[in-house]
């Protein structure tokens, strides 16, 4: 078992190093910025028209409305210099009955349109956990 | 080697997207399936169902499990059927050879878990989930030959907590779980249950920590305490440090180092530990 922690405790040492290296900058900072944000929205807008069960919730919305508020948002969460000025996720999302599974499926084009975008993984996880604490306020309402 | 073959055949088949069909969770959130079938890590069952289902649908999966030590070669496998994320139900046979001599072992295992609070990845609080290993010993002889209480079958109940903490290492996934279990199995049931020593339930501590260092691969080590009922020989905890490869929702393969500890005198039980799990639907 000592291999084990000691392979472990290097890990964890080697990610340190890595880690202390940019941590000053904001989470907006490491997505790149307002170019990044654009491209991961353009693409998240692309996945979604793709993708017909998730689409079929859009059918009526207008989209460039939806992209700049999701700019504004995307900004906002990361800590860049955005105020969001859209209606609250509560609002937003009533009385669609978004599903658990629709929830998740939507991660997973968010994570499709941040590959795309070329997002590092690690930044994606960070951006995600800002998202994450919306979900009781989108789904099954 | 014939029936792992046969359910690897079934894997490649499987069919890709129903909309009933588990595919609503995030890649690597399901687990894999540890060594009595239940969805978890290597040697710990978790918290998590077996599946990507999401509380809309099902999902059924298929895996086999085989752990080489010195002395001692484990087979495992089964199946396991997971329903709208809550109630997971699963059934597996394992074999234990000796390598040494032909003789070998069977055990059948029914497994049982239920989510009771909570998502692994979005609550608040760890997800908790409860469930039960009922165990029946397929030959007795050596369960009876060193003193086992019970040869015939017992059950194991456990509690499970699991969380993912999105982004909480320097930026990758991290994910634990705790599990608390009751049983009187000596070596996983296969030398029967309770013995001269011991003979009542006790509460054995397990843990799982693992990094998700991309959206397929995982590095993890575990650790589960066992009983030491039997007067004849010691028993040891158990512990492993694996890699698991979830290329996509369809399947997934863990590759291990285990250390079983002692069994039935044979000291130090350390070796390669793989397993392939597949989801059908
Ligand atoms: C954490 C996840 C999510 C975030 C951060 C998010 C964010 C947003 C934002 C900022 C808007 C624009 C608000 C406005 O116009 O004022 C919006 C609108 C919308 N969202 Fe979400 N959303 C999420 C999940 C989902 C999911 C899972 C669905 C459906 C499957 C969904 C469906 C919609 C629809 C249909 C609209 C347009 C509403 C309209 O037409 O007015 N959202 N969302």
């Amino acid at each position: 078992m000592k291999i084990i922690s000691s392979l472990l405790l290097g890990t964890l040492l080697t990610l340190a190093g890595c880690q202390s290296l940019n941590s000053s900058a904001t989470l907006y900072d490491e997505l790149g910025g307002m170019p990044v944000i654009e491209k991961i929205t353009d693409n998240f807008i692309n996945e979604i028209s793709f993708d017909q069960q998730i689409a079929a919730h859009f059918r009526e919305t207008k989209i460039d409305r939806f992209r700049e508020k999701l700019i504004e948002q995307l900004c906002n969460v990361s800590d860049g210099p955005c105020k969001y000025t859209g209606d609250s996720m509560l609002d937003v999302h009533q009385k669609m009955n978004i599903t658990e599974g629709e929830f998740n499926r939507t991660v997973d084009l968010l994570i499709n349109a941040m590959n795309q975008a070329g997002v590092a993984h690690r930044t994606q996880n960070k951006l995600i956990a800002r998202l994450a604490p919306m979900r009781p306020d989108i789904i099954y309402h | 080697m014939a029936k792992c073959k046969g359910i690897a055949m079934l894997v490649l088949l499987a069919p890709a997207t129903l909309a009933w069909a588990g595919s609503g969770k995030l890649q690597e959130t399901a687990g894999v399936t540890q060594i009595e079938g239940s969805s978890g890590g290597g040697l710990v069952p978790w918290a998590t169902l077996a599946g990507y289902d999401s509380r809309e649908e099902t999902s059924a999966s298929v895996f086999a499990t085989r752990v080489s030590t010195d002395d001692y070669r484990l087979h495992s496998w089964g199946g396991a059927f997971s329903w709208h994320d809550r109630i997971e139900l699963s059934a597996t046979h394992q074999t234990f050879d000796l390598t040494a001599t032909a003789f070998e072992i069977s055990q059948n295992v029914l497994g049982a878990k239920v989510r009771v609070y909570g998502d692994v990845i979005y609550s608040r609080w760890p997800q908790v989930s409860v469930g039960a290993q009922y165990k029946e010993l397929l030959d007795t002889t050596l369960a009876e030959a060193v003193g086992a209480k019970d040869f015939d079958n017992g059950t194991d109940f456990y509690l499970a907590a699991t969380k993912a903490h999105l982004g909480a290492l320097f930026g990758y996934n991290l994910v634990w779980d705790l599990t608390l279990r009751g049983t009187k199995a000596n070596q996983f049931g296969l030398l029967g249950f309770g013995g001269d020593q011991n003979d009542s339930y006790e509460i054995m501590g397990e843990g799982s920590l693992a990094i998700l260092f991309s959206r397929s691969l995982a590095l993890g080590v575990e650790y589960r305490q066992k009983p030491d009922n039997l007067g004849f020989a010691e028993e040891e905890d158990a512990a492993d440090i694996f890699v698991a490869y979830i290329p996509n929702k369809q399947f997934n393969l863990t590759v291990a180092w285990v250390d079983l500890g002692s069994i039935a005198g044979s000291d130090k039980q350390t070796g390669p530990y793989v397993s392939l799990t597949g989801y059908l639907w």
